[in-house]
Formats: C-alpha cells, sequence, structure tokens
C-alpha cells in the first residue's frame, strides 16, 4: 500500500524539521522521513541520552522537537529513500522491509557528510571522522579518559573538541590545516555577528587545556590493530602524539545522491534552488547543506522558506529572505575560509588505500582518467558507501568529478528492489 | 532515562546504558565491525550512516549499519 501526503520531507535534521512543522502547521499533511533512529539529524543527534546533553545546541533542539510533535506531523523514523520507482514517487526501506511513499511537494534536507582525505594509517579502527567521533560519542561511546587528537579542516574542530572535553575525553589537542592569516580575517567578518564569535570563544575557553593549532595537520596514523599515535605537521617539522582516538574529518559535503537521482540541477557541488528553496525539478525543494555549508541556522531558515512555500504561504516565506541571503554569505566565507591546502593532495603513498570498501590504493588510481574509469578498472567507489566516501576524496586528490548517482542510493535488499511500484501492483 | 539493557556481542553478554548505539557499545567493547576485502578490521568512521564500515550482522540481518542502530534488549551483535 502507497500512503501519499500533501509534504514529504526528507532528512530530519534542523532544515527538515523547520520544513516539515511549518508545512503541517499550515493545514498540510506532512511526512517527515528519516534514517536514523530519532530526529535532530547529526547537530542535534540523540538529545535524548545523558551524553549528547553534554554538547552545544541542545535547546533550540528542544524547542523544534515540541513545534514538530504539536503540528501533526507524521515522522518516520529508521526508513533510507532509496529510489523514485515513479512520478511523486519515493520508494523506502528499513532493515529489509520496504513501502513507497506518494508526495505533492517534496523537500529535501538530507544534510551533509564529512570530507576525508586518505593519508597513512586513515583506515586503523579509532581513526574517524571529527563528526564521526561526535556522533559516536553522543550515541553511547565511552569517552571517559580518552586521549583524543581532533584535526582536519572547519568550525565543527573546535564544537567537538569542547563536546569531548565536556565528555570527559583528554583532548591532546586540536589541529586545523587553515593558516592562522584566512581564520583571522575570516574572524572579522563575523564581528557582525557576535553571537558566533561568542560560540567560538566558548569552545575555546572548554578546551584551554588542550594545544590549539592552526596551519597543521595529520600527515599519518600508526598502532598495531588500532591507532596508538599521531604525526602531525606544520610543513616545516613533524611531531607526534600519543592518542586513543583520532577524530579527522575537512569540513563538509553536501549529500547529493537523491537530489541528483531526482535530477535536479548541481551548480558549483550544490543544488542550484531559487529564493523559494526550489531546484530545476518542478515540486522539489532542496534546504540546509545541500545549497551551501552553512549549518544550524540557515538550514532552519531554510527549511522553513521551503514548508511555508509549500503550504503557499508565500508572504512568510518571503519575510525570511533577508535572513537567508546573510547566512548564505556566510556559507560562502565558511567555505573560502577553510578551503583545503594543496600540501594535503600529497598525503596519500601508493600503498594507502583510497577506496575503504573495495580496498583500492592510490597507485592503482594514478593512471585513471577519470571516476567513471576507475570504476570500471580499479573497482574505486563501486562497493557499498557507494563512492560516499572516495568520491570527495578522488574530487580533491585528481579533480574527478563524480556527477552520476542511480537507484538504489543505498544499499537495498534484493526484494526491496524487486518490487513492482504501486501503480503496477495495483494494475496486476 | 530507563536503566539500559543487555545485548550479545558474538555471544558474549554486553550490558549497555540506555539510548547507545550498536556501533558504539561494539568500540566500548573493542571489537572491530567488520574486515575489509583485503582482511583489514574496521572500526566506524563517519558515525551517521554513509560510510558502511561499521556493518556488521544484527539479529540474523547482515550488513546493517550499526551506528544508526540503538541496542535493544537481547540483540545478538555479530561483528566480522
Amino acid at each position: 500500500m502507497t500512503a501519499s501526503f500533501d509534504v514529504v520531507v526528507v532528512g530530519a535534521g534542523p532544515g527538515g524539521m523547520a520544513a516539515a512543522t511549518v508545512a503541517a502547521e499550515a493545514g498540510c499533511r506532512v511526512c517527515l522521513l528519516d534514517d536514523n533512529a530519532g530526529p535532530g539529524g547529526q547537530i542535534w543527534r540523540g538529545f535524548c541520552t545523558e551524553t549528547a546533553r553534554k554538547f552545544p545546541h541542545g535547546s533550540s533542539f528542544a524547542r523544534w522537537a515540541q513545534r514538530l510533535e504539536r503540528s501533526g506531523c507524521q515522522a518516520w523514523q529508521g526508513w533510507h529513500a532509496i529510489d523514485q520507482p515513479g512520478a511523486g514517487l519515493l520508494r523506502l526501506e528499513r532493515a529489509g522491509e520496504h513501502r513507497d511513499v506518494g508526495y505533492g511537494s517534496l523537500i529535501v534536507a538530507t544534510g551533509a557528510r564529512e570530507r576525508f582525505l586518505p593519508f597513512p594509517g586513515w583506515t586503523l579502527p579509532g581513526v574517524m571522522g571529527t563528526g564521526g567521533l561526535q556522533a559516536l560519542v553522543k550515541s553511547g561511546l565511552n569517552a571517559r579518559g580518552k586521549r583524543v587528537v581532533v584535526a582536519g579542516s572547519g568550525p565543527l574542530l573546535l564544537a567537538v573538541g569542547a563536546g569531548l572535553a565536556s565528555a570527559g575525553a583528554r583532548v591532546e589537542g586540536i589541529y586545523e590545516q587553515a593558516p592562522l592569516a584566512r581564520l583571522a580575517g575570516f574572524g572579522l567578518t563575523l564581528l557582525g555577528q557576535p553571537g558566533k564569535l561568542l560560540e567560538g570563544a566558548r569552545y575555546r575557553l572548554k578546551t584551554l587545556r588542550s594545544a590549539y593549532r592552526t596551519g597543521s595537520w595529520v600527515v599519518g596514523a600508526e598502532g598495531r590493530g588500532h591507532v596508538e599515535h599521531v604525526t602531525l605537521t606544520d610543513g616545516s617539522s613533524d611531531w607526534t602524539v600519543e592518542c586513543d582516538w583520532l577524530g579527522c574529518g575537512f569540513h563538509l559535503v553536501p549529500d547529493l545522491e537523491l537530489p541528483r537521482l531526482l535530477g535536479c540541477r548541481i551548480a558549483g557541488g550544490l543544488v542550484a534552488v531559487d529564493g523559494m528553496q526550489q531546484s530545476s525539478v518542478p515540486g522539489v525543494a532542496c534546504v540546509g547543506e545541500l545549497t551551501g555549508i552553512g549549518g544550524l541556522d540557515k538550514a532552519l531558515v531554510e527549511g522553513q522558506i521551503a514548508g511555508f512555500a509549500a503550504a503557499g504561504r508565500r508572504a512568510e516565506a518571503l519575510a525570511l529572505e533577508p535572513r537567508r541571503k546573510r547566512l548564505q554569505q556566510f556559507a560562502e566565507r565558511l567555505e573560502r575560509a577553510f578551503s583545503l591546502r594543496e600540501e594535503l593532495r600529497k598525503l596519500a603513498t601508493a600503498e594507502t588505500l583510497i577506496c575503504r570498501c573495495e580496498d583500492v590504493a592510490f597507485a592503482a588510481l594514478e593512471g585513471c582518467a577519470g571516476w567513471r574509469q576507475a570504476r570500471l578498472y580499479t573497482r574505486c567507489g563501486m562497493g557499498a558507501c557507494q563512492g560516499r566516501v572516495c568520491g570527495a576524496a578522488t574530487e580533491f586528490l585528481f579533480g574527478w568529478e563524480n556527477a552520476t548517482a542511480r537507484p538504489p542510493v543505498f544499499p537495498a535488499a534484493v526484494s526491496t528492489l524487486a518490487a513492482g511500484s504501486a501503480e503496477e501492483t495495483m494494475h496486476r | 532515562m530507563s536503566e539500559g539493557c543487555s545485548i550479545t556481542v558474538n555471544g558474549k553478554p554486553v550490558r549497555v546504558a540506555a539510548g547507545t548505539s550498536v556501533a558504539a557499545a561494539l568500540m566500548n567493547c573493542g571489537e572491530p565491525c567488520r574486515f575489509s576485502v583485503s582482511g583489514g578490521a574496521r572500526g566506524p568512521l563517519c558515525g551517521m550512516g554513509i560510510c558502511m564500515e561499521c556493518r556488521a550482522m544484527v539479529d540474523g540481518i547482515p550488513h546493517r549499519r550499526t551506528c544508526q542502530l540503538i541496542c535493544a534488549a537481547g540483540m545478538e551483535v555479530v561483528t566480522g
């Protein structure tokens, strides 16, 4: 059976929650679906657990979660959207069972993932993303007494360092690849947004016992069966830090698989949208990180705009336009401030695995002309993550564009793939 | 807040706090989640359901993304 809604929202992070809430409050029948166990997305992840409350942003989650619950929106948790079996229809899967959901308007709020760059030792257990480590600690990984190195790039590093310190970890150091001069310039642009500066200052206060160094990055992780120490550099000298965990991620990249599958136009690595968040595909809006990595506030504003637009409340959507513009400019400044340095292209050695699903080493990829050839010849990007990790890495390392999305956009059971569309079933 | 529950990891009983993901539970007991196609031990990387490194068999269903799965009483997790 296929359930149908006026509005279906994919992704229950801040953008999706805001979109679903305002559309449902305006009287639409709304379904909000998400592949995690509860709403909140990664930034608000798991605020029902004790540890997660020690991380920033908990209070704004509580407000939106309460509004969402009262809005009358149906929330389906644990479901992955894997395919579009027909017009205005999505196929979902959860633990091997499947269902289709129909929509009048679709709002895609699938968010972002970390950009991972390969370096020797990055496949060792205990080496995680920066946000990955935070997500795991929020969901019950015991950080008490653990020695942690946080590295990579982006505003997430300080936030995660602060959260880990509050959760009882010993943060041995926070290492940002961007040079100090560029970050200072970025800081100056925030003078008009003192809230953001204060937020950064609060995180730094929580991590005062830890080294914070800009212009430095991880060159390798070593250990027997698990990370034991990491080697860092500032370009002129190297040093080693012992640790139990390394959290290393290089800012964020949007999760474009579903927008691509739906046929949304992508420009400059982001979904192209108009002032009402509408993509090039009629009836499909995209919000939050998909349209520019800007974080919580941008996602909330864009989500509300798309929700109002789906409900025909154009005036209320238009009223948010000035805030939207400011936050999009903030996203552009973030992108420039944390752009990646050239040296990071040289971290992988010939033996370093680039594709972790199929264990394809750097040396096997060097001679390939592009993403497609690499897939055909080496199986790079053909494994379970479908290129979600190595795609962003090879784009940075080799300049390859990974512009395809084929169904299913997440691995699915054969029974899900073999099921006909709802219409076919009815006509049979 | 509830008291947590017990699951089994490769047949051994493990006590977990309420709200703990299976991936976090596996890390807490020092177990890698899977072995790669060339035999390398792997643990969670992204923590948010995209990298597939935390796959394990849960209650007989293979390839579950354990970082997106919350522990429930009696759950049987098999790694490797």
